[in-house]
Parts: structure tokens; sequence; C-alpha cells
């Protein structure tokens, strides 16, 4: 089995110690690190959201699947960097003002860096002047927010008009999602996209970044 | 009143109340501000609520303590209040339901996920839930309802707070599950037979399902729970999913439809039927009308 088939699959398996084993081997034998990243960590972790969404995975096997990703990671990125390999963009999250739910909204997180995305997770309870902020001074492409609950909904019609007033709405795009929001309501606010579960939200945050 | 058990034990249907959250903000609970707060800002509220499912015909009404855990608590800063939040509200509905239901202590999700998943330790985790079962046992409910679960782990630790704390007290425990392909699961993987032999293992005394479906889904949950266990179940099923209607979230199964379908949780011998998010007085009123019709 090639060694990047190998890799992929100690993500899928949620083994960080052979993770972190098998990227320091493809490093030192030379293999460009964009292509360990794409070939071995992105792919196992496109398997395992593929199978979280058709619940033939749950979110224990996920949650250790990231990790055992992030094992990869630590070894890959000062490469990345050094080599100027861009991410596919940079996404800010988190849940928006008064909402202190955020299984969901890690969830997301964690599938984003899965696909290659730099996340920013500002956690929970995030006013909607400092996603804004953050999304303006990291670059990003892209806010993503989540809320739980149907009253602190209104907080992402925040962002959306905060943006808006900063003549920032084509650079910043919006993608809301959480179990009381829907398409409609994202149409309704302006936001940008709509995702219904966490696999969902990183098809439409590629769509909106014109990576798919 | 009889004890709680020895009249489930006798083939009795009991119905349960409906959503407290929703009922909590029309009546002006700030958005931010965590529900379990009004029972020390605005007891009132609780007792009107609790009062309006009584007199729809509940018999187990649900105190406002769902985030009452100690590790919940804290998301507000407000961990150090845990005894007094849970002793009020507690207090609220038993000057509500004294002598005519029984007062289910609730108690929800850590909010955290544990190791090695998450980040908190079982051990953490199980004082919390200790804490908070001292002080609804402590308060004088009759039953306590842990509830909206869907770690098995972490629902365990729950149950085994509460016998710890009270061998004598009922111990109710409900998961959430999704309907997949290959049945029915929470989100942690948990399946309906894992989660009936762990929850009796852990010491519940009634078992089953509340939140994350509308009655339909309920009663295929209910029959793999009938299959799987022999204590008596509970169900408490959403007023369907909900949908945004011009702005507003809103669940469509309407009363007549959710204790229409209810009358199977009956015929699968279910011995509480109660509502979760969605449902008002109007839907506990029809399952009472529903519950009252039929004889077993």
């Amino acid at each position: 089995m090639p060694v990047l088939t190998e890799l992929a699959d100690a993500v899928i398996l949620g083994d960080p110690a052979r993770v972190g084993a098998l990227t320091r081997q493809q490093i030192q034998a030379g293999v460009p690190p964009k292509t360990i990243l794409d070939d071995g960590l992105i792919a196992g972790m496109t398997v395992v959201g593929d199978r979280f969404r058709v619940h033939e995975i749950f979110l224990p096997d996920v949650l250790l699947a990231a990790k055992a990703m992030y094992a990869g990671m630590d070894e890959l990125r000062p490469l990345l960097v050094r080599d100027g390999v861009p991410s596919i963009g940079t996404v800010v999250i988190g849940s928006v003002r008064g909402d202190l739910h955020d299984i969901g909204k890690n969830l997301v997180g964690i599938m984003l860096k899965g696909a290659g995305f730099d996340v920013i997770d500002l956690g929970h309870d995030v006013p909607p002047e400092k996603m804004v902020q953050t999304a303006q001074e990291q670059g990003a492409a892209v806010i993503g927010m989540s809320a739980l609950l149907t009253t602190t909904m209104p907080a992402m019609g925040e962002v959306v008009e905060l943006l808006r007033a900063r003549n920032l709405s084509g650079t910043v795009k919006t993608v809301v999602g959480g179990a009381p929001v829907s398409a409609e309501f994202a149409r309704e606010i302006g936001a940008d996209a709509y995702g219904f579960d966490a696999g969902n939200a990183v098809d439409v945050v590629k769509d909106l970044v014109g990576r798919r | 009143m009889r004890p709680l058990l020895e009249r489930l034990a006798a083939g009795e249907v009991l119905v349960g109340d409906g959503a407290l959250g929703t009922m909590l903000f029309e009546r002006g609970l700030p958005p931010g501000e965590p529900p379990e707060s009004l029972a020390l800002t605005r007891p009132a509220v609780l007792e009107e609520v609790a009062r309006l499912y009584r007199d729809a015909g509940a018999d187990m009404l649900e105190t406002d303590t769902f985030g009452g855990s100690p590790l919940r608590l804290a998301l507000h800063g407000i961990e150090s209040r845990t005894e007094a939040v849970n002793r009020a509200a507690v207090q609220a509905v038993r000057r509500v339901a004294e002598g005519r239901a029984y007062v289910a202590g609730s108690c929800g999700p850590s909010g955290r996920l544990l190791e090695p998943y998450g980040d908190v330790s079982r051990d953490a985790v199980s004082e919390s839930f200790r804490r908070q079962m001292e002080a609804l046992i402590a308060a004088g409910v009759d039953c306590v309802c842990v509830e909206t679960m869907t770690d098995l782990a972490e629902a365990q630790l729950a149950v085994r707070a509460a016998k710890a704390v009270s061998p004598g007290t009922p111990v109710i425990a409900t998961m959430t599950f999704d309907p997949t392909p290959r049945g029915y699961f929470t989100i942690m993987g948990t399946s309906v037979a894992a989660a009936a032999a762990g929850l009796a293992e852990a010491g519940a005394d009634v078992i089953g399902s509340n939140c994350g479906n509308g009655i339909e889904h309920m009663v295929a949950i209910a029959r793999e729970f009938r299959r799987a266990s022999t204590l008596p179940l509970i169900i408490q099923a959403n007023a369907g999913l909900p949908k945004t209607v011009a702005g507003r979230t809103v669940y469509d199964e309407t009363p007549a439809f959710l204790a229409g379908k209810a009358r199977e949780l009956v015929a699968i011998g279910v011995s509480i039927i109660g509502g979760c998010c969605g449902t008002t007085p109007e839907h506990i009123r029809a399952l009472r009308a529903m519950v009252d019709g039929v004889r077993r």
C-alpha cells in the first residue's frame, strides 16, 4: 500500500502516533508537504466526513480522526509556511452572541480543517463586532455562524449587516447553520449560504470560495 | 400520592408535561440568559408554566433545571449558585404540583464532551452531576429526569450520581436518537438497544427517549426500547422538527396529530407519554384525553 494511503487510513482510524510517524517519514522521503497534506491527511478526513454524513460512523470517530489529523498537521505546518503554500482559505467560525452551544460548531471547524481550510474558532457567545473584526484582520474569506437557540439567531443578521455597513459583503462571505436555522432564514437575513450539517457546511464554504 | 414506580408497575399510563424553554422565552426570558436563572429572578413565571401544564392534565412536571449542573451553569458564571438555582426551581414547581403531579428534577447534558473525545474528565462530570442531584433531591423532587443525553457514558454518570445521593429516588433516563439508514443511533453512536442496556445497568428505573424527533419516529424508537427492555418506558416527543416560517421557528405537529400517533405508544406499553420541544399545554391536553380514553 502506498504510504500516503496508509497515512490516510491512519487518519480514518484515529491513530495520532501513526499519523505523526508516517507524516515525518514522508517529509524525510522528500514528498512535498502539500502532497502529504492533500493525499494523506485531507484524503483521510474526506473519507471520515463522507462516512459520518451517511451515519456509517459517529461523532467519536470523527473527533478521534481529527486528533490524528492534527498530529500530522503539527509536522507539516512549519513546512507549508516555509514553502509559502496557501491554504484554500481562512474561515472565522463561532457560535453567535448569547449562544453557548458549541459542539455542532466545533464539528464544522473539524470538517473545515479536514478539508484544508485555515479555521479561526472564536468559541461561543461571540459578539458580531468581534466576528467581523477578526475576519477583516485575518483576511478571512468566510464567516461561519452557529446558533442552537431561536432566540440567538437574530445576531446572525447583525453580522451580515455589519459587513454590509463596512462594504465587506463581497469580500467576506457568510454561512449560517444550527438546529433551528434554515435556508429560508439565511435568505431572509441576507447570508450568503446555509449549511444543513457539518459535511454540507464544508461543501457550501468551498462553493463560496470557488474551490469546488 | 402513590409512589411513581408503584403506579407504573400497576400498568398505569401517565402524562408528562410539554416544552419549557419556548414558554419561558414567550414570558420574557432575555436571549442569552440561562433559563435556569429565572428560578432566582422570577420564580412566579416557573409556577405559571407549571400550572398551565398541570391544568392541561400532566401527571409529572419537570423543573427548570435542564442546565442546572455546575458545569453548565459555569458557562454563565453562576456555578456557585448551583444549590440555590436547583432548590428554587424545585420549590416553584412543588408549590403547583402539591399532591396532584409528580415533580421531576430535570438534568440535561453537561454540554461538554468526555475524554478522550473532549477535554473533560469523567470525575469532573460525575462531581458536577452529584452536586445538582444533591440539590434537587434535598429540595424534594419525586424523581429525577436525566434527559436529552447522546453520550451513554455521560448519561450513566448522571444516573449513578442520583442513585449515589439517594438510592430510593426514582431515576428516569432518556436519550436523543437520530434516524439513520441502519436504525436509530445517538450522534455519539449509541443504539436504542445499547442505551436500554446501559441505562438499566447504571440503575435507571424508567428509560426511553426525548427530543430530536416527532412522534412518528418516537413510536419506532419506543418499539425498539420495548424489544430491548422490560423496564417502564417514557417517550417525550417534539412537535415535529423545527421549520422557519416568516422568520419564526415553528413546530407543526398538532395536538391532535401527536395524540393520535401516541395511541400507538400506549399499545406498545409506554408508561409515561409527554412532550418536548414545540409542544404546548394544548398538546398535553390532547395526550391527557387520549390516555383517559384508552383502557389497557
